[in-house]
């Protein structure tokens, strides 16, 4: 049985797509439906249909329904056996090279990749490092640039922090004012942040490191499968893909790319 | 979209249980020991920092194969999958989970409205719906969407509860097929797996 809204959602899809090239027609269907739909709720529009007439007609509505229909949950160090494994057994590998070019792709508001940048300044490693912070929503990379923070969220970074092995004072990386708190600067001195689909876009760099955490959860296998490709592509020889806990290259292609170097953390080598 | 990669003759059990969960489940899925070929999708509620050994909790279960679901793992027969903690599990329509970090429904992440609608929309009148014990009203929407689907609903009787009120919420919508008290769930269960099989070799 097909249900007519299954129908009015493709079609809402292939409209975005030829309008505004954002690619959502390989995305896991049930969460962006869903999504979407507690969108219709919040606009008060009655289908899929009525959603599809007014992104077609009204860019700036486009552009604000992406920002709501994206998923940007993003916390500091989140899984602390993955920081620790990246510390621990990834790092020192890295130490050998005398650059660095990183890549975190989705990276969201940022809080991932400061939890880098920390480390990697903790470990020396700093200085002659560039990241490459993507994501494909150019509000979250506006929010990440600000580096603000109300200080509610400061107390679960320094615990985030301290778990995943962290030893210095967490008041060494920010600065309060009134009740928020800033990153410092020299955190952000060598982030490069910029707009990357990795549904439609091409490879761009050559990196040692690529970290792509809680965002191909988002894709069906297919489009999985051309990001993984697309990452491992961008990695050196030996580089490091860094996936979210509960993803895996197990179901992909791509996987014959790629050794296992830590299971549990979720973290793959090129061959 | 890929309709022939599932099996419409597959039927899934989904079970929501948030306080004294475990326990209920252990009784429920000792009495399954002789239908080991049922697939049983579970979301329980749990703190995300939760690192769990299913193995351990539910000790006496040898012969189902447990598994805290991978994204885009595919569902098959004589398994129990549970929702990783901290996130929200989906049913596809072609027979995979999803996995996503979508905000709280319910004040929950896993949900149980989320895992049991989209069970309902990816496998219509072949999902088994089961509310367990909880102090909240999760999965209470998915059981509606459950029953408007076709598929077949079950609340604990909320006698046998710890926490009555999730159960007892799903009953009054009117929505509910089957109210059991926790020791007749399994074998509940085990009549409506076999009479899918029936049904099954009646429509050869
Ligand atoms: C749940 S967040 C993950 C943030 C961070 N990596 C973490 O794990 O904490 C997912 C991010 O993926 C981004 N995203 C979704 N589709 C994308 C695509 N096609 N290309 C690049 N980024 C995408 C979203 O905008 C969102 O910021």
């Amino acid at each position: 049985m097909i249900i007519s809204d299954d129908i009015e959602f493709d079609l809402l899809l292939e409209a975005i797509w030829r309008k505004y090239g954002y690619d959502f027609r390989n995305y896991a269907r049930a969460s962006l439906r869903r999504r979407m739909e507690a969108f219709l709720v919040k606009t008060s529009l009655a289908s899929f249909s009525h959603l599809q007439y007014r992104m077609l007609r009204d860019p700036v509505f486009f552009e604000r329904s992406l920002d709501e229909i994206s998923v940007q949950t993003t916390e500091m160090f989140r899984d602390a056996s993955f920081f620790a494994a990246l510390r621990n057994e990834v790092l020192p590998i890295l130490q050998t090279y005398p650059s660095l070019n990183i890549w975190h792709a989705g990276c969201s508001t940022g809080d991932e990749v400061y939890s880098l940048a920390i480390m990697l300044m903790e470990a020396g490693l700093y200085e002659r490092s560039t990241i490459y912070a993507t994501d494909i929503n150019p509000v979250v990379l506006q929010t990440a640039l600000e580096a603000v923070y109300p200080l509610v969220k400061i107390k679960e970074m320094t615990k985030a922090y301290q778990q995943a092995g962290g030893i210095l004072p967490f008041s060494n990386y920010y600065t309060c004012k009134d009740d928020k708190a800033r990153l410092n600067p020299e955190i952000k001195s060598n982030i490069v942040f910029s707009t990357h689909n990795l549904a439609t876009d091409e490879a761009f760099i050559d990196a040692q490191l690529v970290i792509c955490r809680n965002v191909l959860i988002y894709f069906d296998r297919d489009l999985q499968d051309r990001a993984v490709s697309l990452m491992t592509r961008s990695l050196s020889h030996r580089g490091f893909l860094c996936l979210g806990s509960k993803e895996s290259t197990g179901f992909l292609k791509a996987k014959v790319h790629l050794d296992v170097f830590n299971k549990d953390a979720k973290i793959y080598r090129k061959l | 979209m890929a309709e022939n990669d599932k099996d419409p003759k597959q039927r899934i059990i989904v079970i929501g249980a948030s306080t004294g969960g475990f326990e209920a489940l252990n009784l429920i899925l000792v009495g399954l020991k002789d239908a080991l070929s049922a697939t049983l999708i579970v979301c329980q509620h749990i703190d995300k920092s939760a690192r769990l050994n299913y193995s351990m909790i539910f000790r006496e279960l040898s012969g189902f194969h447990l598994h805290e679901v991978e994204d885009k793992q595919r569902i098959m027969p004589g398994n129990i999958y549970f929702a990783p903690p901290g996130y929200h599990l989906y049913v596809e329509s072609d027979g995979y989970f999803g996995l996503s970090l979508d905000a709280l429904v319910n004040w929950s992440r896993p949900s149980i409205d989320v895992l049991f609608e989209s069970a309902a929309r990816a496998y219509d009148r072949n999902v088994v719906g089961l509310l367990l014990t909880g102090a909240n009203s999760d999965g209470v929407q998915g059981i509606r969407e459950i029953k408007r689907l076709g598929g077949v609903t079950i609340a604990q009787d909320p006698l046998t509860a710890l926490a009555p009120t999730m159960p007892k919420m799903a009953i009054e919508t009117g929505c509910v097929d089957h109210i059991a008290k926790i020791q007749d769930v399994a074998a509940l269960l085990v009549r409506l797996i076999n009479r899918e099989q029936i049904s099954c070799i009646g429509a050869l």
